[in-house]
């Protein structure tokens, strides 16, 4: 198992290494003077220019540029925001626990209903119940979740009035965020209605987040639950006499849970993605609407920290979905 | 004697050649009833862009300043002079849906023809040349692939400035790491079959081995590939125009129509529900076909 998370840890140093590259390429390759771009500033005096220039390292090569880049980011220095002039690395941490709650909260929602769902739909394959159920899977893994985000606010806020439009939670409550997610805070807060507030602002958003990896986790249950179904083992233990409930639940559902999990684990990119959509659409402050808004400030700082973030947390969590599938999965552990 | 009879009742008597393969890709194609209505509902569309011109009641970004927001033809206050309503600024929203199919096909093949060009070509090279070639590649496909594609695609556009061109660039640059993958793995298989050991020793030069003896050999899993990043071509391009930074106002393309009619969605759910409709049933009629071609295709799945 160590040599296992050697091996891949051993292969994400130069993808991280390459991932700084393509942030620091990044702002190299916009058009523009690469100094008033990173100051923010229109007019600039020569002798400013020239200072700054000193100040970003940008009259050294650009190798060392590179170098006193990476030294700077292992001291958790990721620049500074135009806009707001406030350290990119400190700007993302408070607005992650946003996103990470929108995404937990849409992820769970995919698996509480994916998961069943796909299981019934192998087990009754062909029924009407299977049918429907792969033929929302397939409209939800086409849905342009930008749009269906608009559309559940016309009917659930518009017409029905039931949920707000936008924000984390009502301005009329305020307090100190503790874990940062805003339920929990709500809770701890003790202030009367705080938490559905907390939690009809949240409902439609990490619906919308929820469609594709709902979709897709569908899909996946059902076409694993059909191949384990067909393996001799299940017949094996049919013939045994052994309930439905047991074949399914103890037998079949144990080896197909396999490849569902590592689908569950690569929804992470999936979710940062729709987070950029879902957050635009319902002012969620969190990092997908932050980047872009950066993009659009012309902050680039910003956006070259939150890139360089992002990728890094995809990373992450990839690798612990590796090593999760290599503890379940033991024939992966000794495969090259 | 006895050779001869063994080999005649051996001799596969199915029919060959081009129609025959085709026959058998049909046989299994319509066998999934959703791939074919897809397919037809794709034809249907190809054939709307195609005749625009023609099938468009009015001009895409024609204005007409008697009628602003005017709702579709059933609602009260709506005429069949535009069927589907009008937009904030008087065009007609019909119209401007039928050209906006030709954005997204268009999107689509060049997405499609670009990232599959390139990532093939990669794709042979890792996996015929394996060693630090491969390395290379793959590394770079890995970093990549580490980026959320949409973000990726976010970036590049804000770099080469928001256009439609530019967010096609992208979203092919952000695709072509699925065929690069698929490809190599592809290869990898086919290496250690007979018949490319045969090429080899009778000595064909590496280039035909490449593109002319193994490539035919690899494009199942390619073909249905490109459905898939067909579709989601679509619908990335549609999300970066919805952001603003694909095709740029007044381009009649849906993402784009669907960013513009934002501030009136409580107002005028047309102009909202259509553009999204269009996009929602051209990718889903793409994805069945998707999978109709996977089915017919992946060796895997092919009962004999």
């Amino acid at each position: 198992m160590v040599a296992f998370l050697l091996r891949k840890l051993l292969v994400l140093v130069p993808t991280f290494f390459g991932v700084t590259l393509i942030a620091f390429v990044f702002i190299r390759m916009l058009p523009g003077d690469p100094v008033i771009l990173m100051a923010g500033e229109k007019a600039m005096s020569p002798e400013r220019h020239a200072r700054l220039m000193k100040e970003f390292g940008y009259d050294q090569p650009v190798l060392v540029q590179y170098g006193r880049y990476l030294k700077a980011m292992a001291h958790g220095n990721l620049g500074q925001s135009i806009i707001t002039k406030k350290p990119v690395l400190d700007e993302f941490l408070t607005l992650f626990p946003a996103t990470v709650e929108l995404s937990l909260c849409a992820i769970l929602i995919a698996v509480f209903f994916g998961l069943p769902a796909g299981m019934i739909a192998a087990t009754k394959r062909g029924s009407v119940f299977d049918h429907t159920v792969m033929a929302g899977a397939l409209t939800g893994y086409s849905m342009p979740i930008f749009w269906w985000g608009l559309l559940l606010i016309i009917f659930f806020s518009g017409i029905l009035g039931w949920t707000p439009v936008s924000g984390r939670i009502s301005l009329m409550y305020y307090f100190e965020p503790v874990t940062g997610f805003m339920l929990i805070d709500s809770l701890l807060s003790d202030q009367s209605g705080a938490f559905t507030s907390a939690l009809s602002h949240l409902v439609l958003p990490s619906l919308v987040l929820a469609t594709i990896p709902l979709a897709v986790i569908a899909r996946q249950t059902r076409s694993a639950m059909l191949e384990v179904l067909g393996e001799d083992y299940v017949r094996t233990a049919r013939a045994k006499g052994l309930g439905p409930g047991r074949v399914i639940g103890l037998h079949a559902l144990r080896n197909a849970m396999i490849p569902v999990i590592t689908t569950i684990g690569l929804q992470v990119g999936v979710l940062f993605a729709g987070a950029i959509l879902t957050e635009t659409i319902f002012s969620w402050p969190g990092i997908g609407k932050w980047m872009v808004d950066s993009i659009f400030r012309r902050d680039y700082p910003s956006v070259q920290g939150g890139l360089l973030l992002i990728a890094a947390v995809v990373m992450l969590v990839n690798l612990v979905v590796d090593l999760l599938y290599g503890l379940i999965n033991p024939q992966i552990r000794h495969m090259d | 004697m006895s050779e001869t009879a063994i080999l005649s009742h051996e001799t596969d008597t199915r029919p060959v050649g081009r129609m025959a393969l085709l026959a058998e890709f049909w046989a299994y194609f319509s066998e999934n009833r959703g791939a074919v209505y897809g397919l037809f509902f794709f034809i249907a569309i190809v054939l709307i862009a195609v005749f625009a011109e023609f099938l468009a009641p009015h001009q895409p970004n024609e204005q007409f300043r008697e009628a602003f927001l005017q709702p579709p033809f059933w609602q009260e206050g709506g005429s069949l002079r535009f069927p589907l309503g009008t937009d904030a600024v008087g065009r007609d929203v019909l119209s401007r849906l039928i050209h906006g199919a030709r954005y997204s096909l268009f999107i689509g093949c060049i997405v499609v023809s670009v990232s599959l060009m390139v990532g093939v070509f990669l794709g042979l090279c890792a996996g015929f040349f394996r060693g630090k070639v491969d390395t290379v590649i793959m590394r770079i496909m890995d970093i990549v692939l580490a980026f959320p594609s949409l973000l990726l695609a976010l970036v590049l556009v804000a770099v080469l400035g928001p256009s439609l061109i530019n967010a096609m660039i992208a979203i092919a640059i952000v695709q072509q790491p699925h065929y690069v993958r698929l490809t190599r793995a592809a290869v990898m298989g086919e290496m250690t079959k007979d018949y490319v050991t045969a090429a080899r020793v009778v000595g064909v030069r590496m280039l035909r081995l490449m593109f002319v003896t193994v490539l035919p050999n690899c494009m199942g899993p390619l073909i249905v590939q490109a459905a898939l990043s067909f579709s989601s071509a679509v619908l990335d391009a549609a999300a970066l125009g919805f952001l603003g930074m694909g095709a740029q106002p007044p381009t009649p393309e849906w993402g784009t129509m669907l960013a513009e009619a934002r501030e009136f969605i409580l107002r005028a759910w047309w102009v909202v529900t259509f553009p999204g409709l269009a996009i929602l049933s051209t990718v889903l009629a793409i994805n069945l076909m998707g999978d109709g071609l996977r089915d017919a295709l992946d060796p895997k799945l092919k009962r004999s």
